[in-house]
């Protein structure tokens, strides 16, 4: 059977059965996978939110391991005692709030009178309640995100910092150790008075070993970056203020 | 060889050295330079994209006379395309802390000039079988480089390979590090792979005289 592969209307048959028929390979592929897919992204915010607590399986001096996927929801279980939400001064508790969108929440609240829903979370760790809230903001190229573990006193007891595309060995230096170590002991609060905590260049304390002058010593080449975590501690910190003023 | 005869061999040990894809056809230069600073992500980007061109250049060859000529490029990245998605997926599903770190590199697979340029060279002209080797030689070839670069940028970059620290801790100063030795950070940018490749490229063409072109 000869077919001849140059007319328009053959052209244009093959074309429509060829994307059909990849179309529906795709779609039958995609959501076979997803619910892994789903999973292993919300594996991996359970880890981070329990990194940024201090709970990883950690053995080296420079190494960011997370709990193993298998007990992590165990372990997120045991170290996470409360999840809340708050949501225009109002708190909600919500044993699915680590999984809210933080990306979709910024976007409607920027557009109309919508008030975000902010998750936190409540932890043990050591016998002290630990809170941890999520940050998200802009690097040089594309979005960084993390999770700031702070005590009543919004003294940092640990961070977790990632990022979608930053330099290799510059600004995606950011979810290293020695620079996540760093915040460790910094505190948001200057007396009452809200400060955040500035990636700085110059403030002649390379080790951190001030740690009430709200400052860390920034990424060599990684300026932007440096900038980026700065502004997101500060802008997302602070919309928790209201909570941790009942604290005190 | 047994298995194949003396010309199918040759479909997959030419792309290895005499004929490879980026040393000596200098494509798919761009993705060896972006994944190459570690050699996990080399292996992985090697191991996808030979599935991708196997899988590629049969699916290719089978269709190479429904293909209208007219549309045979479209119908080229269409299948490239699927291949990569599939991969893309499977990753995610399955090595996700793998998948986040080659995030937009697997995606990068589809516009690798060696698929496309085996597609359109190769599969579109050849049997299955054939077209399989070649696409497997091909990127087998791709991957060899991949690997050699990656394994000394990982190496002499960050002092380790998937991740041990073959040269001792560079912080507690053990080691090699303890006798002075210090990683060369200008390794892990991406500049340096094509000075690496540059000299494997050089190292093959003083071997075989016959590369050199005038």
């Amino acid at each position: 059977m000869a077919v001849d592969t140059e007319k328009n209307s053959y052209t244009i048959i093959f074309s429509i059965i060829m994307v059909l028929v990849v179309g529906s390979i795709l779609a039958g592929l995609a959501s076979g996978l997803k619910p892994m897919v789903k999973a292993n992204e919300r594996f991996e915010k359970q880890q981070n939110i329990l990194y940024a607590l201090g709970v990883n399986n950690n053995t080296g001096a420079n190494d960011v391991a997370f709990v193993s996927t298998d007990n992590v929801e165990e372990q997120f279980k045991k170290y996470i005692t409360k999840q809340y939400v708050l949501q225009g001064g109002e708190l909600i508790e919500d044993d699915q709030a680590y999984l809210i969108d933080i990306k979709k929440e910024e976007t409607k609240a920027k557009n109309g009178s919508y008030e975000r829903r902010l998750p936190l979370f409540v932890g043990q760790k050591d016998g002290k309640d630990v809170y941890v809230v999520p940050i998200r903001g802009k690097g040089l190229w594309d979005a960084i995100w993390g999770f700031v573990a702070l005590d009543k006193e919004m003294t940092v007891t640990g961070v977790y910092f990632d990022h979608k595309a930053e330099t290799p060995g510059l600004g995606a230096e950011i979810k290293q150790r020695y620079f996540m170590d760093d915040f460790t002991g910094e505190k948001f609060l200057s007396g009452e008075i809200y400060e955040g905590i500035t990636v700085a260049k110059g403030n002649n304390d390379p080790k951190n070993n001030r740690k009430d002058d709200h400052k860390i010593d920034a990424l060599a080449g990684a300026t932007i970056t440096g900038d980026g975590v700065s502004a997101m501690l500060k802008k997302d910190v602070k919309m928790y203020m209201s909570y941790f003023k009942t604290l005190n | 060889m047994g298995l194949l005869s003396k010309k199918d061999g040759k479909l997959i040990s030419d792309p290895l050295l005499d004929n490879n894809p980026i040393t000596i056809q200098v494509l798919g230069i761009c993705s060896a330079l972006a994944i190459t600073a570690q050699l996990k992500p080399s292996i992985v980007m090697a191991v996808s994209v030979i599935f991708v061109m196997g899988v590629g250049n049969v699916v290719i060859s089978l269709m190479r006379n429904i293909i209208p000529s007219k549309i045979r490029i479209i119908a080229q990245l269409i299948v490239v395309a699927t291949l990569v998605i599939i991969v893309d997926q499977v990753l995610k599903a399955f090595a996700y802390s793998l998948s986040k770190e080659l995030s937009v590199f697997i995606g990068l697979i589809i516009t690798n000039c060696i698929i496309m340029g085996r597609f359109e060279a190769f599969a579109l002209a050849n049997g299955p079988w054939r077209s399989f080797l070649d696409g497997i030689g091909n990127a087998l070839g791709y991957g060899l480089i991949l690997v050699v670069v990656g394994f000394f940028r990982e190496l002499l970059g960050s002092g380790t390979l998937f991740g041990f620290k073959v040269m001792g801790d560079p912080v507690e100063k053990t080691g090699l590090f303890a006798l002075g030795y210090e990683n060369n950070g200008f390794m892990v940018l991406p500049p340096m792979a094509l000075i690496v490749v540059g000299i494997i490229i050089w190292i093959q063409r003083s071997r075989n005289k016959a590369l050199i072109e005038d």
